[in-house]
Order: structure tokens, then C-alpha cells, then sequence
């Protein structure tokens, strides 16, 4: 009671003190409203769908879904899929990024080009290309093997596909967090006698161990949530939850079911992503050290060395064989058939599906920007302001990380096909789902390099008399451009690649380029899915090179520092 | 120009659950004159940050007047007050030149390019760090970006130039030379001042007044000299420079003397501060280095008798420990020009003496 007198008395004298400043109440006023219709609302509208049923509150629906053997069949696949790529990902991911942050192989820029490629590509090229690969007319089971049955749809083939596509977000992960550990510290147990193995498997391991945790959960609440490869590659046999809930939808205008199994699917993706950010996150290791360390790279013997080389090197080669055969298959005349080349397949898609290209290049444009500035003044407002509910706003916009895209795609068109906001169909649906799941990038990297400038330097511009707006103009806002501009790059691969929330709020005035290809994959159109999906990583590949220019044009002169973020 | 700080509290609301209150300044009086520097000197969170950061405005006082050239300032935001600050942490704008960092405020009073380059430019050559014009933040060192700081502040020809433990990131020999550049700046410029520091010799090297403080509240303000020689109370002695305490007793009261027993001798002492009665136990103040020693042979009623239990020579010095019977602290004693004065081994009986002069009474109760 005590404490709650206490905690009325401080909101309300953080209400007084931000009323005096009427933009910046406008501003939290704004941000809390939009925060609330367009990411709690939605998941409420999931919630509510799956347990009333006619006007009645009941279970039925849970109940009739859970009692169901192929939704828990799917259920039980998601969660053995994801266990499985979290793991092997986690570990792939650690001994790549152990091999380039500790070894002096050669190559290490190439090898890390490698790994950041399926991060900015849609998250299905991996499927795709598999069944270009393995499938029944596949180039090597076919192909080159003579196969002609080859099962490469169900458990193998989606694991394989997986794990290709999220062990670099592991890999990146991990290689800040084993940069973090300083060198000298391994150097320090190799001098006092360690073995190579010993100082691994006592000192860079332990230091590790709550970053690779934190990777797996991570990989497995990507995993779950995944929707482009399971949708190729799982199959009627093995079948997953975030499909299952699609197909309820769209085949059988079961929006209730469809709601329940996002209901469940939501369950385990909510819980492993705060016991992520929450428990393991916290348990960092925080090295200490005066000045930054070279590693002597002696801690590796030469043997493992090479033995990495050759893992990371097979790894390589894999990737490049996926993209190349993406590439080989847009130009290719009938992929399997006759792999002669063509320019055919472009020709089709610029004839037949050139709109998608335009709608997802105007929806990717401007539902960037206002992310990424909607999620700098987040960032600025929670960590440099005072006001009620500042953690709460943080809270719910990071929100969009953990809720699987397929349920937030449902809980869309729940909530926004009626009136007054009748949004289904439009422009306008797609692009503020792709501000509210991707403003959490911008929000964190916004956080995180606030958290970096001293105070003190806003002061000390109020102190030579700037006011608060001018100081916000010519401080705050330059020190957080390259902030803004990673947080840019992120959410335009995101807007360009996203699959799982969009599919179900796409129509025919506006399409997207990975709805496209997945459409395109289901017809057997390999040749086109391929095209489309050059061309989308070639869009994104030219959006990251303008934006880098534009900073190196604008901030290069203080490019040392400034842009390492 | 002046800055007067009249009966200056602050109260901090407790973070957290517990939400316990701090108080980190106490009924704080001060009045610093035109083109003055004191210093404010105390232990780590004592409030002299806090109190400058009263002055510059970015804390408000829960009690008391700010007063800043003749005018009451707590109303007045710091972008619009008259100070300027020099940050620990030097808070250099890291995405500006060195230029555009000094030029700063004189861009926000809207001054046109080529005067505020000119300004610029004249500032650097009277710190005579020209050089560094174009440079960016991160190509300069510790010592520079102090200077850069330096200059930002003094450019805008502020009332009061505010120092918030500005040497404490550099290394011991360019602290040294900082602070000499520092107080060159501050009477070139005649700046009204306020340092803080936590560093004696820096407050004893660069002030004209430093204000010792502890718990929040001022223990003493005087020149240099007057704090090192005749600390108001046992604190300042204590935290300024090495000290012994002596015990004694007041057997008379003359004009201006007070006659002390020492148990086996009497001295008589001036008495400075205070209003002490006959038969009041005090407690004498000795710096070390007035100390003089002799062999203990010639037994002397007028000393204090001792034995050497460590020595530490120093070369031009030597710095003694000697223990002493019915005193619980031991006496510290440095022994200038030592191949003059003579040389003691561990364990060796001597005697103590010191000059009245350098003596100096505090009243027991007065622990503060």
C-alpha cells in the first residue's frame, strides 16, 4: 500500500512535469495509442477469436483444435524442428564464428560475406533451392545420382533447409560475444600451462556458454515461427503448426481454428523469447580490460586450424551451391528438363508479375523510414525521458520479436476487417504491419547507442545554451544517424523478405514479390520463383549499397568511429 | 559576476523500492567573489558536484537561493544561464570538428561563419593549440580534448566557468601541467570559477579559496594557506596533508595564548578559533614536517619521548613512525635535509619538539 502511494505519487509528479511540455506528451500520447491498436489490439483479436465462439465464451474451440491428432502432430513437429535447428544451428554457428574470431585462416571477409548472405535473403531460398537440388527432378539426386524418388520433402530436407537458413543469425551472435571475450584472457591460461583443449574447455567455452544459450533460443523462436520453408518442404507427412494455421485460413475459411493454433503456436515462441531476453540475456560475462587486445591466434593448434578451414570452407561452398543454383534456375529453360540458358523467365516475370515488384518496392520504401524514425524517438523517449509507463512502451514495442509472423498476420485481419478501421486489402495494412514488427531493431540499436553517450554531452550543449529542441536538432539526432541508418538496412530486408505475416493480408490490388515466389513454387514454376527471387536479392543488395553511400557521403568524415555500428 | 548561494540544500527522492532520501547538501552558504577560483574539496559524495551542479543549473536546489552577477537564477534553465561548464567526461560532441565544437554557443547566438572562425581561431592561438583546428574528436588525446573542452566554455565569455573534476581521466604528469594551463586561462580571462575536485594538491595548487567539504555541508572556506596551517576542525586537518593529533589540557588563558599541559611539559599556544575554558581538554594540531627529533639521551621535560618503530627514506626526506606511551595514534614526523639534521635507526629513543607557532588548538568535541 506504502509502495503504491509512493508510485501514484511519483507518476503523478511525472505526469505534472510532462504536461508542461505539451510535444512530448503528444508524442508518448501518440506512440502509446498507435503501440496499442497495432500490436495489442491484434493479439487481443487472436486471443478472443480462439475461446468466443457465436458471442459465448468457451474452450470449444481450444478444445475441438488440441483433441485434434494432426494440429498436435504439428505442434509436436514445430517444437522438435525448432529444438533441432536451435541446437545444430547454435553449434554450426559457434564453430564458424570461433574459427573466424580466433584463428588467422585466410579468407575470414569472404567467409563472413558467406554467412550475412541467408540473412538477407527471403528466409525460403534455402527450400527452394533444395528441391532444385534433391528433389525429383533435382540436379544431384537426378541429375548427377541417377535418383529418381529421392523423399527430400518432410523431416530431412526442412532440418537441412533450416538450419542453412538461421545459423547465421547464430553466427552473428556469437562473434560479438566471443570478440567481447578478450584474447588475452585465453593467452593468459595457455601461458600458465593450459593445453589448447584445456583453455577451450575452461575458459572460452564457460565465457561463452550464456551467449550460446541465448542464440539457441533465439534460433528456436525464429524457427517456430518460420513459415516459407515448412510451406515448400514439410509436406502433408510432417506437417507444422505456422502452416497448418495458414492452410486453416486460407483453404478453409476456419478463422476460429486458425486463431487457436496461433493461439498455441504464440505460447512457446512468448515464453522461450523472455526467458531469452529476461533470464539468459542477464547472464552475461562482462570482461574487463584496459586496452583493446590482439589475439596471438595461439590458442588454436595449427591442426584445428585447418580442420576448421575445411568445416567453415564445406559450409561456404553448400551456401554458394544454394545461391547458384537460384541463380542457374532463373535462367534456366525448364529447370530439371533442360538447364540450357534463357532469359525467358525474366521476360515472364516482368510481364506477368512485375506489379509485385512495385508494390513490395512502395510498401518496403515507405514503411522503412517510419520505422526507423518512429523507433529512434522511441528509443530517445525511454531512455532519456521520464514518464509513466516508459517501460511498458518498451515493453510492448518489442513485442512484434517474439510473436510468430503467422499469428500476427491472423490477428490482423481479425482485427482490422471491420469498420471504423476497415483495412483489409489495402496499401495501408501492409505497411503498418511492417512499421510495428520492425521497429524493435531501431528501438534497440537506438537504445543501445544512447546508452553509449554520455549525458553529459547533451548537457554540456544545454550548458552552452541550447534548448532542449535545438539540442535533440544538433546532438541527440546526428549521434544516433548510423543507429537509425543499421536500423534502415534491417527493416528494408525485413519489409522486402517478409512472408509469414503478409501472405494472409495481401490481395490483388497489392501483392508482394515472396508471396509471388511461394505461388509460383506451388505451381511447379521453379524457373520464374527463381527470377523473382534474383531480382529480390538483387533490390536488396543495391538498397544496402545506396544507404551505406549515403552515410559514408554525409558522415564519412567521421567514418572511424561513427559507423562501426 | 559574483555567484552566492544562499542556504542551498538538496534532497535526492531514494530510486528504487526503498525509496530512501539523500541528502546530499546541507545548508550550504557561499559567496564567490568576481574573478575568484575556490575550489570545492571533500571525499566522494560529500555534494560539491552536486552543489556545482546547483550553480549550473542542472539539479534545482529543494532549498535555498542561487544567486548568479546580482540576479536570482533558480528559475532559469542552464541553456540560459550564464555559466559555462568543463565536464569530467570533457562531453566533446563526437560527430563535430574540433572547430565546431568551440564554436558551438557562439553558433547558437546566431553569429555569422567567418566571425565565429575568426573567434575560434583567436581563442585557439591564446591556448596555443592552433594546430588542431580541422581534427576530429577521435583523433585527439586525453590532454587535447581537456583543452578543446576548455576552450567551448571559455569562448562564450560566461559569468562563471563551472569545473566538474575536469583532470581526474588524465595521466599524473599532464594533470599537473593541466592545471597550471587552467588557472593561466581562468586569470587571463578573469572567469569567476568553481572547481571541483577531490585531488588536495590540485585544490592547493590552483585556488584562491577552497571549501572543504563533507556530508554536505561546508567544513571550511579560507585561502591555501589558512586550510593547510589552520584547519578549522579535525576534518579538514585530516583529509588535508598528513597530521598528528596531540592531546592536551589548558591550565591558563592569556591574552592571546592559551597554556597547554602536555602531561610532563607545558607549551603556550595561539589560539586562533574558538572559546575554550581553563581545564578543557583540546586537541593540539602538528603537521609532521614541523616536527623536529633529537636523541633522547638528554632527557628533556620539554619533549615528547618516543621510539622509532618504521622509517622510510625518501632521499631528500625521511618520514618516521614513532610510537609514544598514552597516545593511541602514533606520531608521524618528516625530517627535511636529513643529512643535516641526523639519521635514527628502528627502536632508537628520541624526543619531539615542535614550534609553537606551528601548532595550532582544536577543541576535542569538535570531531567534525
Amino acid at each position: 500500500m506504502e509502495n503504491y502511494k509512493k508510485w501514484l505519487k511519483k507518476s503523478s509528479q511525472e505526469i505534472a512535469f510532462i504536461s508542461k511540455d505539451p510535444i512530448l506528451l503528444l508524442a508518448v500520447l501518440l506512440i502509446f495509442g498507435s503501440l496499442i491498436i497495432f500490436i495489442l489490439y491484434p493479439l487481443c483479436k487472436v486471443i478472443t477469436a480462439s475461446v468466443f465462439s457465436k458471442g459465448q465464451f468457451s474452450f470449444n474451440i481450444l478444445k475441438d483444435v488440441i483433441s485434434n491428432w494432426y494440429f498436435r502432430q504439428g505442434f509436436y513437429n514445430s517444437i522438435i524442428m525448432g529444438a533441432l535447428t536451435s541446437i545444430i544451428g547454435a553449434g554450426i554457428g559457434f564453430l564458424f564464428a570461433f574459427t573466424l574470431a580466433r584463428t588467422d585462416i585466410p579468407f575470414k571477409k569472404f567467409f563472413h560475406l558467406i554467412a550475412i548472405i541467408p540473412i538477407i535473403s527471403p528466409p525460403f531460398i534455402g527450400a527452394m533451392a533444395i528441391i532444385m537440388l534433391f528433389g525429383n527432378n533435382g540436379l544431384i539426386t537426378s541429375g548427377l545420382l541417377g535418383i529418381n524418388n529421392f523423399k527430400i520433402y518432410g523431416f530431412r530436407g526442412l532440418l537441412f533447409a533450416q538450419v542453412i537458413t538461421f545459423f547465421p543469425v547464430a553466427y552473428i551472435t556469437l562473434r560479438g560475444v566471443l570478440e567481447s571475450i578478450s584474447p588475452t584472457l585465453e593467452d593468459a591460461a595457455f601461458d600458465l600451462g593450459g593445453s589448447r583443449w584445456k583453455v577451450f574447455n575452461k575458459v572460452t567455452l564457460p565465457l561463452a556458454i550464456p551467449g550460446i544459450a541465448s542464440a539457441i533460443l533465439i534460433l528456436f523462436v525464429e524457427t517456430l515461427a518460420d513459415f516459407g520453408n515448412p510451406l515448400i518442404l514439410a509436406g502433408s507427412k510432417f506437417p507444422i503448426l505456422s502452416v497448418q494455421a495458414y492452410l486453416q485460413i486460407t483453404g478453409m475459411y476456419d478463422l476460429p481454428s486458425g486463431a487457436a493454433l496461433a493461439l498455441i503456436l504464440l505460447v512457446p515462441s512468448i515464453s522461450v523469447y523472455f526467458l531469452q531476453k529476461y533470464w539468459v540475456s542477464r547472464k552475461k560475462y562482462v570482461t574487463v580490460t584496459g586496452k583493446p587486445t590482439v589475439s596471438s591466434h595461439k590458442v588454436v593448434s595449427p591442426a584445428a586450424k585447418w580442420i576448421l578451414f575445411a568445416f567453415c570452407s564445406f559450409l561456404a561452398f553448400v551456401i554458394l551451391l544454394i545461391y547458384f543454383t537460384i541463380l542457374w534456375g532463373a535462367f534456366a529453360k525448364v529447370w530439371g528438363f533442360d538447364n540450357s540458358l534463357t532469359l525467358n523467365n525474366f521476360k515472364y516475370v516482368f510481364s506477368v508479375g512485375f506489379k509485385a515488384v512495385t508494390d513490395t518496392l512502395i510498401i518496403a520504401i515507405t514503411s522503412t523510414p517510419i520505422a526507423g524514425i518512429l523507433g529512434m524517438i522511441i528509443a530517445f523517449l525511454v531512455v532519456r525521458k521520464k514518464f509513466p509507463g516508459r517501460r511498458e512502451m518498451e515493453f510492448t514495442s518489442m513485442l512484434s520479436f517474439a510473436v510468430p509472423g503467422t499469428v500476427i498476420g491472423i490477428g490482423y485481419i481479425l482485427a482490422f476487417n471491420n469498420p471504423p478501421l476497415a483495412l483489409t486489402g489495402t496499401f495501408l495494412i501492409l505497411m503498418l504491419n511492417f512499421v510495428f514488427r520492425y521497429i524493435p531493431v531501431g528501438i534497440q540499436s537506438g537504445v543501445a547507442i544512447l546508452q553509449q553517450v554520455d549525458p553529459s554531452i547533451e548537457e554540456a550543449a544545454v550548458d552552452l545554451g541550447a534548448d532542449s529542441r535545438y539540442t535533440f536538432k544538433k546532438v541527440t539526432l546526428p549521434l544516433m544517424v548510423p543507429a537509425f541508418f543499421s536500423g534502415l538496412i534491417y527493416s528494408f530486408v525485413r519489409a522486402m523478405t517478409a512472408i509469414s505475416a503478409a501472405i494472409f493480408l495481401v490481395s490483388a490490388n497489392w501483392n508482394l514479390m515472396t508471396v509471388q515466389i511461394m505461388s509460383q513454387v506451388e505451381s511447379g514454376r521453379l524457373g520464374a520463383a527463381s527470377a523473382f527471387s534474383v531480382i529480390l536479392v538483387g533490390i536488396i543488395l543495391l538498397a544496402i549499397l545506396i544507404i551505406r553511400l549515403i552515410l559514408n557521403l554525409f558522415y564519412g568524415n567521421f567514418g572511424g568511429t561513427m559507423l562501426k555500428i | 559576476m559574483s555567484v552566492k548561494l544562499v542556504n542551498i540544500s538538496k534532497i535526492f527522492k531514494g530510486q528504487g523500492n526503498d525509496q530512501k532520501e539523500v541528502e546530499a547538501v546541507k545548508d550550504v552558504n557561499l559567496e564567490v567573489k568576481e574573478g575568484e577560483m575556490v575550489t570545492l574539496l571533500g571525499p566522494s559524495g560529500c555534494g560539491k558536484t552536486t552543489t556545482l551542479r546547483i550553480v549550473s543549473g542542472f539539479e534545482t536546489p529543494s532549498t535555498g537561493e542561487v544567486w548568479i552577477s546580482g540576479k536570482m537564477v533558480n528559475n532559469i534553465p542552464p541553456n540560459k544561464r550564464d555559466t559555462s561548464m568543463v565536464f569530467q567526461s570533457y562531453a566533446i560532441f563526437p560527430h563535430l570538428s574540433v572547430a565546431q565544437n568551440i564554436g558551438f554557443s557562439l553558433e547558437l547566438k546566431g553569429w555569422g561563419k567567418n566571425k565565429i572562425e575568426k573567434e575560434v581561431r583567436r581563442i585557439m592561438k591564446i591556448m596555443e593549440f592552433s594546430e588542431l583546428y580541422n581534427r576530429r574528436p577521435d583523433q585527439l588525446s586525453g590532454g587535447q580534448q581537456q583543452r578543446v573542452a576548455l576552450a567551448r566554455a571559455v569562448i562564450n565569455k560566461p559569468s562563471v566557468l563551472l569545473f566538474d573534476e575536469p583532470l581526474s581521466n588524465l595521466d599524473a604528469k599532464l594533470r599537473v601541467q593541466m592545471r597550471m594551463e587552467i588557472r593561466k586561462i581562468q586569470q587571463t580571462f578573469g572567469i569567476t570559477s568553481i572547481y571541483v575536485t577531490h585531488d588536495q594538491e590540485e585544490a592547493l595548487t590552483i585556488s584562491d579559496r577552497i571549501v572543504v567539504m563533507n556530508e554536505g555541508k561546508i567544513m571550511q572556506a579560507a585561502t591555501p594557506i589558512e586550510i593547510y596551517s589552520y584547519p578549522k576542525n579535525m576534518f579538514v586537518a585530516d583529509f588535508i596533508g598528513r597530521v598528528n593529533f596531540i592531546p592536551g589540557k589548558i591550565i591558563e588563558k592569556k591574552e592571546n595564548t592559551l597554556l597547554i599541559d602536555f602531561g610532563i611539559y607545558q607549551k603556550e599556544i595561539k589560539c586562533r578559533y574558538g572559546d575554550f575554558k581553563v581545564n578543557e581538554s583540546v586537541i593540539i594540531v602538528v603537521r609532521p614536517e614541523s616536527l623536529k627529533m633529537s636523541s633522547a639521551n638528554k632527557k628533556d621535560p620539554h619533549c615528547i619521548q618516543g621510539e622509532i618503530n618504521k622509517l622510510v627514506y625518501l632521499g631528500p626526506t625521511i618520514e618516521y613512525e614513532i610510537e609514544v606511551k598514552g597516545l593511541s595514534r602514533k606520531i608521524f614526523a618528516v625530517i627535511y635535509n636529513p643529512i643535516e639534521e641526523g639519521f635514527f635507526k628502528v627502536e632508537d629513543l628520541v624526543n619531539i619538539d615542535f614550534k609553537p607557532i606551528a601548532a595550532h588548538i582544536l577543541s576535542q568535541k569538535d570531531k567534525e
